[in-house]
């Protein structure tokens, strides 16, 4: 593969992480809450980045570790280079979102993430019932949280309206001028 | 002092007692927090996971409103806002070209003029002076000191207590009569944003916090953060399954500890809007 096409090229440009930094030590791997539940531990990942290689590049993308990564930050904060993989899970899930190769198991976080990023861009603030609503019929998990509901309203936890912000035009504004430009399909 | 105060979503909704107890307390301090006006999302972990530009613009939007309002300090006590909110300050201010990039899609300028405080920042600098003569009613229990990922992640950034064995909350803590046990789950992650897509996951890593803190005496856990709180509260069924012995101790947040310690009522502070029972006795001797 020409070197440029490669994620490791594009990732140091746009977010100055150089993984051949990373020596395998293991200590974010070791670290990371969710590692036994990845495809793919997080020295791994690096590893696989190292090796500038089309298919290897396509196993990161397309793997589950990448959606289910806590961005806890435990693996920085214990990496002897420093090496910034919290920055690089980011990047890693936007490619991943643009060349559509979402993990089949990971598609419910995704799905989340976007009702979440939806409601915000509607109202500019979280509306939790239009959240959970639009999450349900993303995933067809109609039966999440029905035992917590109604006890949260109970509890005045949740609101029965939006909230909206006054400038919801500028929240607007911004989602055009930021993910919407890369990503045709709107949140 | 005029200080601003940015809620976030969670302290507007699901953790309201978080926002009720944090204003309780700042009344009782006479301290005066002023809601930033017409105030947005930060984007939380749905918008850095999805779009780099996204997650800096829509904290950036809040920096630039609250320093257009005449805020110098802001508090934020969500964990997950707080953290959001001091990284897009940080990486805005340390990079002209992308601090130009992020105030065109947000169409507001930003010179950099405001200083973003967590809760445990807010008390140290502004109550703990007053905190012992305030006292009435000690807070005599063992308490779990649990501080979670975002506000000591990243430490380059936030510049804020011990990384791995941060000690604030501790101090504060023992002030009002509390003794925090030592324990391994100060800065584990409890699941945080896969609280409703991966309930299984959050149910195994929280129950690993909270067994942890049960084994070691805690009659409580004490938090700072409305996802923490949540998690170790609202999910406890999802929790006991992971468990063999299932664990009844209750999560406060550290206001409404305080708050309990200098005699505001259980009703004030929001404890009955807690899925796990505060069996404390100075909270049943309110409620009696």
């Amino acid at each position: 593969m020409e070197n440029k096409k490669c994620i490791s090229f594009g990732l140091e440009r746009k977010t100055g992480v150089n993984v051949s930094h990373c020596y395998q030590c293991g200590k974010c791997t070791a670290g990371c809450a969710l590692a036994s539940d990845m495809d793919l531990p997080p020295s791994y990942i690096m590893r696989l980045l190292q090796t500038k290689n089309a298919e290897n590049d396509h196993r990161v993308l397309s793997s589950n570790a990448i959606w289910i990564c806590l961005n806890c930050e435990n693996c920085i904060a214990r990496c002897p280079k420093e090496v910034d993989i919290p920055q690089v899970m980011d990047y890693l899930r936007e490619e991943s979102r643009k060349k559509q190769c979402i993990n089949e198991k990971s598609r419910s976080i995704v799905a989340f993430h976007s009702s979440f990023l939806h409601s915000v861009k509607q109202n500019g603030r979280l509306y939790e019932m239009g959240l959970i609503a639009e999450y349900k019929a993303r995933t067809l998990n109609l039966l999440q949280d029905v035992n917590v509901a109604p006890s949260m309203l109970m509890k005045g936890k949740l609101h029965l309206l939006p909230e909206q912000i006054k400038d919801t035009k500028k929240i607007q504004t911004i989602f055009k001028r930021t993910i919407e430009i890369k990503d045709k399909r709107k949140v | 002092m005029r200080i601003g105060f940015y809620p976030g979503c969670s302290l507007n909704g699901t953790s309201r007692e978080y926002n009720e107890s944090v204003q309780a307390l700042a009344k009782a301090m006479n301290i005066d927090l002023i809601e930033i006006k017409d105030w947005s999302c930060c984007g939380a972990t749905a918008a850095h996971s999805m779009s780099k530009e996204l997650s800096l613009a829509l904290p950036a939007r809040i920096l630039a409103l609250a320093e257009k309002q005449g805020f110098e300090e802001v508090v934020v006590p969500c964990a997950s806002c707080y953290n959001r909110l001091s990284v897009t300050n940080h990486e805005i201010m340390h990079n002209e070209e992308l601090k130009d990039k992020v105030l065109t899609a947000v169409g507001m300028p930003y010179f950099g003029n405001v200083k973003i405080i967590n809760v445990l920042q807010l008390i140290e600098k502004y109550m703990v002076g007053q905190l012992s003569e305030k006292v009435t009613h000690p807070f005599a229990h063992q308490v779990a000191c649990y501080y979670g990922c975002l506000l000591v992640r990243p430490h380059k950034i936030l510049q804020f207590d011990r990384l791995e064995d941060p000690q604030s909350m501790d101090q504060i803590l023992s002030l009002i009569g509390a003794t925090p046990i030592d324990w391994a789950f100060k800065t584990e992650c409890c699941g945080a944003g896969l609280s409703v897509a991966r309930t299984d996951l959050v149910g195994r890593l929280s129950g690993n916090i909270l067994k942890d803190a049960d084994d070691r005496g805690a009659e409580a856990v004490i938090v700072a953060c409305p996802m923490c709180h949540s998690n170790l509260d609202m999910r406890r069924s999802a929790i006991n399954k992971n468990l063999e012995k299932p664990v009844d101790i209750p999560v406060l947040y550290i206001t409404q500890a305080l708050g309990l310690a200098i005699g505001l009522s259980p009703k004030e502070l929001g404890l009955q809007r807690h899925f796990v029972k505060v069996n404390l006795k100075e909270v049943e001797a309110c409620q009696r």
